[in-house]
């Protein structure tokens, strides 16, 4: 495809554009809006599902089971399912199940449990002789979250944010399916069911892309922070 | 001062009870450098941690200056412990801190202001000679600077109190030697009273003026460094003496060395020379009464708490009745002595 062409192209789909532009938009505040909302659940979860466990913190059997099944559940639920489940929730709290602030509500939901065990996870690489010794010089439980738990994981932190936006770019194309908007659903209405192999090949680009920036954004992070 | 009082730990492995600590009683005077020494899984590490309450003991009672620790609230105890500084095998230093951040820490979560941190931090970095350090992270330390950051970390709330667990057991000689001098020059300068527990004599040799030996979750020994030594009462006393001075048959002698006399051979003796040991001249003596030879293959003499002690692998060269002569005289002056074999 010679320079011209491509002016060509562009000079005669500007409406294709235009749609392709605001679909990225979308796709973009449905990610970023549900990953941080999911992170503010999230962490204190992750944290509290690491606390809770035998030989914790703040050890209580009870806390840890119940939290490790409904975190669970949600986890096991297929996304597409949790999509549709949750209309009546999401209509409750947006006032419709359309549209990009609607697919919002179940890409959020979806991410809390997956954010949840990350942290956990993360949380879990600490050293316990950190959290001893900072006992050892009398930090209350509160202050040993503050100042060495969480900045001890926060590359790992980090690292589970990457992956998680990552992932709600993907869950974001499905929620398009279910009139969420954005490139998922620009993909599959203009490009699956329209026959058309361009714009199909353009949304994939732009999702490849955008991906490789979030990863690529994320690596930078936790080089930065991490000191170990 | 530090009381400990019939402290008890009971360990459950499924219904198994596991006796950790069995009636342990100790007395740490305040300023004192005070070891305990035992090997791995004696139950060391949970009577020091029990001391600052990391572990609860099952029963008994640990006492700071007469206050019952195992008696506080919560908060009382988040108090007590700042008074408590501890320092262990690996480190535990922040990783996401810098030099200066770490030794902060305690200062931070008492709620200090950020101009006195600063003057007391470096006061502390100095003190530790790690001034030049402040704005490195640990990563980037020597296992020795890491544990003079530990041990500035620990000084920070101005203790009455050091503990060191296994603080020297990750480092390597040279620097267990310089460690263990800043910990003396600390306990002069700031009257601190140090509580350690190793697994090495040599640690106990080097710095500690009182000295407790546990084993199996029992107190076997205790007391001044210098009497024990002179004096070991058990055997796992001797055994850890033992273990500062260790001497083996070379591996040419080892094939060479026969469990019953035969022609042309001489005997191979091990001599133990403790505290009880009389204070003379025994070889030269030996030699010059008994009319023998001693070639002394090799041999480990040391002086401690004003205490002469060592052992020593010797051949004694001469005739059979001469030898044995000198073997009853030497055993007749208190040094425990045995016979390895006897050498072609």
């Amino acid at each position: 495809m010679s320079f011209n062409a491509v002016v060509t192209w562009w000079a005669e789909n500007t409406r294709l554009i235009e749609l392709l532009v605001s679909s990225l938009w979308e796709t973009l505040i449905m990610v970023f809006t549900s990953g941080f909302i999911g992170f503010v659940v999230g962490i204190p979860l992750g944290v509290l599902l690491h606390l809770s466990k035998k030989n914790g913190l703040l050890e209580s059997t009870s806390l840890n089971k119940i939290l490790g099944v409904v975190v669970n559940i949600g986890r096991s639920i297929p996304f597409i399912i949790l999509l549709v489940a949750l209309i009546p929730v999401t209509r409750f709290i947006v006032g419709s199940s359309i549209g990009t602030a609607a697919a919002i509500v179940p890409l959020t939901i979806g991410a809390i449990p997956f954010i949840a065990r990350l942290v956990e996870g993360a949380l879990l690489e600490v050293p316990a002789g950190l959290v001893e010794a900072a006992q050892a010089m009398g930090a209350k439980p509160l202050q040993i979250i503050k100042k060495v738990l969480l900045p001890e994981a926060l590359p790992g932190i980090i690292n589970a944010a990457t992956i998680t936006l990552v992932t709600l770019v993907g869950y974001s194309a499905m929620a398009g399916t279910v009139g969420g908007g954005g490139l998922g659903d620009v993909g599959i209405r203009y490009g699956y069911q329209r026959f058309d192999a361009t714009v199909m090949m353009i949304t994939i680009v732009i999702l490849v892309i955008l991906v490789q920036l979030i990863q690529s954004l994320g690596d930078y992070l936790v080089k930065r922070v991490d000191h170990r | 001062m530090i009381e400990i009082k019939d402290v008890n730990k009971v360990f459950y492995q499924g219904d198994k009870a596991i006796n950790a600590l069995s009636d342990i009683n100790l007395t740490i005077e305040q300023g004192s450098i005070f070891g305990v020494i035992g090997s791995s899984g004696a139950g060391k590490s949970t009577l020091i941690r029990c001391v600052n309450l990391l572990e609860r003991p099952s029963s008994g009672e640990v006492l700071l200056d007469g206050v019952d620790l195992t008696k506080l609230s919560d908060q009382e105890l988040t108090n007590t412990r700042r008074k408590i500084g501890m320092i262990f095998q690996h480190f535990n230093l922040l990783s996401s801190r810098t030099v200066f951040n770490n030794v902060a820490l305690p200062l931070e979560l008492a709620g200090v202001s950020k101009s006195e941190i600063k003057s007391k931090v470096e006061e502390l970095l100095a003190l530790v000679g790690l001034a030049e350090k402040r704005d490195v992270y640990p990563a980037n330390l020597s296992g020795g600077q890491k544990q003079r950051v530990a041990i500035a970390r620990a000084l920070a709330s101005d203790p009455k109190v050091l503990l060191c667990d296994e603080a020297t057991s990750a480092l390597d000689p040279a620097t267990t030697i310089s460690i263990l001098e800043l910990l003396r020059k600390i306990n002069k300068e700031l009257n601190l009273t140090i509580l350690l527990i190793t697994h090495e004599m040599a640690v106990v040799k080097g710095i500690c003026q009182e000295v407790a030996i546990i084993g199996g979750g029992k107190l076997v020994e205790n007391g001044l460094v210098g009497d024990i030594f002179a004096h070991p009462k058990t055997e796992l006393a001797r055994e850890f003496i033992r273990s500062t001075l260790d001497l083996s048959i070379p591996a040419d002698y080892q094939e060479r060395l026969h469990s019953t006399r035969v022609e042309n051979s001489y005997p191979l003796i091990r001599l133990e020379f403790t505290g009880a040991s009389v204070d003379a001249p025994v070889i030269s003596h030996v030699a010059r009464e008994f009319n023998i030879d001693i070639s002394i293959l090799s041999s480990n003499m040391d002086y401690v708490g004003g205490v002469k002690f060592g052992l020593m692998l010797a051949e004694f060269i001469g005739p059979d009745e001469c030898a044995e002569k000198a073997i009853e005289y030497l055993k007749q002056q208190k040094i425990e002595l045995e016979v390895l074999g006897y050498v072609i």
